[in-house]
């Protein structure tokens, strides 16, 4: 479970996040839902670490990272995976070397333990046919799934999804989704999305937070959003004649 | 002075929470590679034409009969082994050693590589920029060393084609009067300026923020800015150690 605990985040004196204070919970795929340019990346990197907040605390299963010093950082850091908006693999490194390379880099595991591990997780994420592709070589949608296998091949904990659905297909994007839910529940990891995709939500929104500039005004699940009466909220959701229609 | 302040911070990360020895050691052979050995033709192309534009235009100026013909060639091993080699062939790899550093970790940044390293909990400064640095003072001298032997070469070819100098003027020149520190002053200049590239083309590219534009705006100063470190290192190093 991750907890963050009154966050505030500014850049060059303007506000970004404001108070914000949520619980992610452990098993469950958690949502943070919002429009463009409310905040909902900024605190998805402030999350992992990459940003520092102003003031507040982040606490990963009662371990505080705010105030952890290098080592405990470390420590955390290594349970953390994190799938990136555009997939963030590394150009110089094939499929199977961009899973490899957090075990290279941080595990005693043996040479085949690796490859076994390279190769489950792989396998995991529908991809062993691709494990000697570059990244230039694949698809998008690909790209975002050999990200994921990156991320959960070292056991992680906690799983971090920046748009996951970004610059994907709607076929490709549910497919996307349904895997980060599974790897979610099989490995009962503690999975925050960030995402604007209404599908996203209404597929896999085990506990969703909304974020309206900078600050959270909404939380709940998909069974209960459609029904809510934040104006904001209703405003982000009924945009698409789909979700009004469906609502109806 | 912020930006200073900024690239001495990053040197002092380098350094910290480090990675496995045989990982730097994989890293720094590879950029050994694309540093070092991907050079050699542009360095050697450089230094041979230089070394032989300086032996003819030494002789087309040294035109008293009193001025020996030897000269020439120890004009062309001075200049050759105390400018030539070192500060050309170090503005020469600014341009191409400097912008392919700074390209790289400017993609790599605004890709979000380097955060996907971060997230891992690697030192990315450190895994990224360390093993550039290392690769660049063990090559960079070599290739200094090499350009030096080369404009030699240079111009005793142009001298002998060019009925300037005979062969046993050229070697004689080359021999007179030689000061071997010359040859130590150039290869501390080769390491202070294959630091100085290396690690402002790395500070350069790894700070970039924005997309496209901005990498190219990044490499672009780069080499801007490692060509003007060299020229003042060059100026301070031979106030100190050749007064």
């Amino acid at each position: 479970m991750i907890e963050c605990k009154n966050i505030n985040k500014a850049f060059n004196g303007k506000q970004i996040l404001t108070d914000i204070s949520a619980t992610f919970e452990q098993g469950k795929t958690n949502l943070i839902i919002g429009a463009s340019g409310t905040g909902k990346s900024v605190l998805l990197k402030t999350l992992v670490g990459l940003v520092k907040p102003d003031s507040g605390s982040i606490l990963y299963d009662n371990r505080d990272f705010t105030a952890a010093d290098k080592d405990e950082k470390q420590e955390i850091r290594r349970e953390i995976g994190m799938l990136f908006q555009g997939g963030a693999l590394f150009d110089s490194k094939t499929v199977a070397e961009n899973v490899l390379f957090p075990l290279d880099m941080l595990s005693d595991m043996s040479k085949s333990e690796k490859a076994d591990r390279v190769q489950f997780c792989l396998q995991r994420v529908g991809l062993d046919h691709a494990a000697h592709l570059m990244p230039s070589e694949i698809s998008g949608g690909m790209a975002k799934r050999v990200g994921i296998a990156r991320a959960i091949v070292m056991n992680s904990k906690y799983l971090f999804c920046d748009e996951p659905n970004s610059g994907l297909d709607p076929q490709t994007s549910i497919r996307i989704d349904n895997l980060i839910q599974e790897i979610t529940h099989e490995f009962n990891i503690t999975t925050v999305v960030v995402t604007h995709d209404m599908n996203s939500m209404l597929e896999i929104g085990e506990n969703i937070i909304f974020m309206f500039k900078g600050q959270k005004i909404w939380e709940g699940t998909k069974e209960v959003i459609l029904g809510t009466t934040v104006e904001e909220l209703q405003n982000f959701i009924f945009a698409s004649k789909l979700i009004r229609d469906m609502k109806n | 002075m912020k930006s200073f302040g900024k690239y001495i911070i990053l040197m002092s990360t380098l350094f910290v929470r480090r990675e496995k020895f045989s990982v730097y050691w994989k890293l720094t052979i590879d950029e050994c590679i694309l540093i070092g050995t991907n050079s050699i033709f542009i360095v050697a192309i450089v230094s041979s034409f230089i070394g032989a534009v300086t032996c003819i235009q030494t002789a087309a100026n040294l035109v008293s009969p009193l001025v020996p013909i030897y000269v020439v060639a120890s004009v062309v091993r001075e200049m050759s082994i105390l400018e030539l080699a070192p500060t050309f062939t170090c503005v020469v790899l600014a341009g191409k050693v400097g912008s392919s550093i700074a390209g790289q970790l400017g993609t790599m940044r605004i890709t979000e590589q380097i955060d996907a390293l971060e997230v891992m909990g690697i030192n990315s400064a450190s895994y990224l920029i360390l093993p550039k640095i290392l690769a660049s003072l063990i090559t960079i001298p070599m290739l200094v060393t090499f350009a030096g032997l080369l404009s030699i070469l240079g111009g005793y070819i142009a001298g002998i084609m060019g009925n300037i100098i005979s062969t046993q003027d050229f070697i004689y020149g080359i021999q007179i009067d030689f000061n071997e520190f010359n040859v130590t002053f150039a290869l501390i200049k080769a390491f202070v300026f294959a630091f100085l590239i290396s690690s402002i083309s790395a500070f350069q590219g790894y700070f970039t923020k924005g997309g496209a534009l901005e990498v190219g705006q990044s490499s672009t100063s780069a080499v801007v800015k490692s060509c003007i470190a060299v020229l003042v290192a060059d100026l301070a190093l031979a106030q100190l150690l050749l007064n």
